[in-house]
């Protein structure tokens, strides 16, 4: 099939931008939509053209490198999927696709379709961690977990981080991303010491970065790959609520006056 | 971080206080709505309610203060959270589509501020009685003002229209109010989302009624 794509081109983060407009000939509906992309990169190649910039890894719908706005929906109109995993028969010969990077402010362009996703590394230092004793691994189930919590917890640990909520939500908010990380490990046993540190800390660098806030529209859990819940924002705005009024000032160690 | 102006900067923080402040503005309108309700009952019912609201200035003024505060707060928050939404994303979509947000959501932005015109539009008609067109205002006669201002169409079509952007209001707002607080759960969730539904209609149609059955001209 043809298709008429309209791509966002940026050489690089200073530089102003521009949808230019490529014809991607004989497109087959069985390749993956960065195949297609690679496709259309090997007709600029060889006509001397700078190839469109886009992430990918692993190409299995796992690492959340890809990621693009796909006729105004993030990583194309199939639920559950990264743009990886999306194929070209969800398309129709002659559609015209408009291919976007992920916009908010606190993910500046890169190049092309490439956008900074720092912000959410930044998010993970602030708290997304446990700490464990080293040595020799544990027994297993020396810590039991409920049934429940695992798999809820799972769920959230699904999160690839791929920036899909942020580039979906109306107000650029990061609230899923963050919320499934503050549920991941919050849900744990092992999780708990740093609970409260955990949920102030994410939250305030979440704030730090730019991004915006949740107005429970709901389009990140629509747009997300990994299908995360509202239920893990639900859940991260009571550990942040409950963790500020629990909160001890640092001098006043239990005993004090 | 932990410190309450740690909450009250953060995202989070200022949702909740819109939430809480929600929450006592929803008590506010049911309890407005059921009192209005006493128009039904005839003059007396209704006159002799408006008295008892105004018997202690203390009790008054104590409840319009604290009312005045849950509008300031609410409004603030979503203020200056709006402000921050709007920066967030510098440069737009060339397209973007909405895939789950609904209408109401959507309105809430454009609802709210229709129904602060609306509040400022309703205390000087109905509270001071600045705003009398073709009758006269009395400060003891809330049946009389009522049922003359709600003949003149246009007044009426005001009222209906603020409770319908009401209506949308409070149904994406009750909802949001549990998801903002933390208490969202699969068990709860249909159940959340019908209670929003029900709130929002009830404490609506139940403010619509009364200009509705004036124009109507089933009460006179």
């Amino acid at each position: 099939m043809n298709l008429t794509l309209h791509v966002w081109r940026q050489v690089d983060a200073g530089a102003p931008g521009r949808l230019v407009r490529y014809e991607a000939r004989d497109v087959s509906p069985d390749m993956s939509f960065l195949e297609m992309l690679d496709v259309v990169n090997e007709g600029l190649i060889e006509k001397g053209e700078d190839p469109i910039a886009f992430d990918h890894d692993c190409r299995e719908g796992i690492c959340g490198s890809c990621g693009v706005m796909i006729n105004g929906s993030a990583h194309g109109p199939m639920a559950g999927t990264a743009t990886c995993q999306l194929h070209m028969r969800s398309f129709k010969d002659g559609d015209k696709i408009v291919i976007e990077p992920w916009r908010a402010r606190a993910f500046p362009v890169l190049r092309d379709l490439i956008v900074d996703r720092s912000p959410l590394d930044r998010i993970i230092q602030a708290g997304g961690f446990v700490s464990i004793a080293t040595g020799n691994a544990p027994d297993a189930h020396t810590i039991l977990v409920p049934k429940q919590d695992a798999e809820s917890a799972m769920d959230a640990a699904q999160c690839i981080g791929c920036g899909a909520c942020v580039a979906a939500c109306p107000n650029a908010s990061a609230m899923l991303f963050t919320a499934a990380k503050v549920s991941h490990l919050g849900l744990l046993p092992q999780g708990q010491p740093e609970r409260d540190r955990r949920a102030l800390g994410m939250v305030t660098q979440m704030d730090l970065e730019g991004f915006g806030g949740c107005t429970n529209y709901g389009e990140c859990t629509t747009a997300c790959p990994k299908e995360i819940s509202l239920e893990t924002i639900a859940r991260m705005n009571r550990d942040f609520r409950v963790a500020t009024f629990r909160a001890r000032p640092e001098s006043a160690g239990a005993g004090s006056s | 971080m932990s410190t309450p102006l740690g909450f009250v900067r953060s995202t989070v923080g200022r949702k909740v206080m819109m939430a809480v402040t929600g929450l006592m503005l929803v008590g506010f309108v049911a309890g407005h709505a059921t009192g209005n309700l006493l128009v039904f009952k005839g003059p007396d019912a209704l006159n002799a309610y408006g008295a008892l609201l105004k018997s202690s200035a203390v009790v008054l003024w104590t409840v319009r203060l604290v009312l005045l505060t849950a509008v300031g707060v609410h409004i603030w928050a979503a203020l200056t959270l709006i402000r921050l939404n709007q920066v967030s994303r510098p440069v737009a979509y060339a397209k973007h589509v909405p895939q789950a947000s609904t209408l109401a959501a959507r309105l809430m932005r454009a609802g709210g501020l229709l129904l602060l015109a609306f509040i400022v539009f309703h205390l000087l008609h109905l509270t001071t009685g600045t705003i009398h067109p073709g009758y006269t205002f009395s400060h003891t006669d809330v049946y009389s003002n009522v049922v003359s201002s709600f003949q003149v169409p246009w007044l009426a079509l005001v009222y209906i229209v603020a409770m319908v952007a009401l209506l949308a209001h409070l149904s994406h707002g009750v909802w949001s109010f549990f998801q903002t607080m933390g208490w969202n759960h699969p068990r709860f969730n249909t159940a959340r989302r019908v209670f929003a539904t029900v709130v929002a209609l009830i404490v609506s149609l139940g403010f619509i009624a009364i200009p509705s059955a004036i124009l109507g001209g089933m009460l006179r």
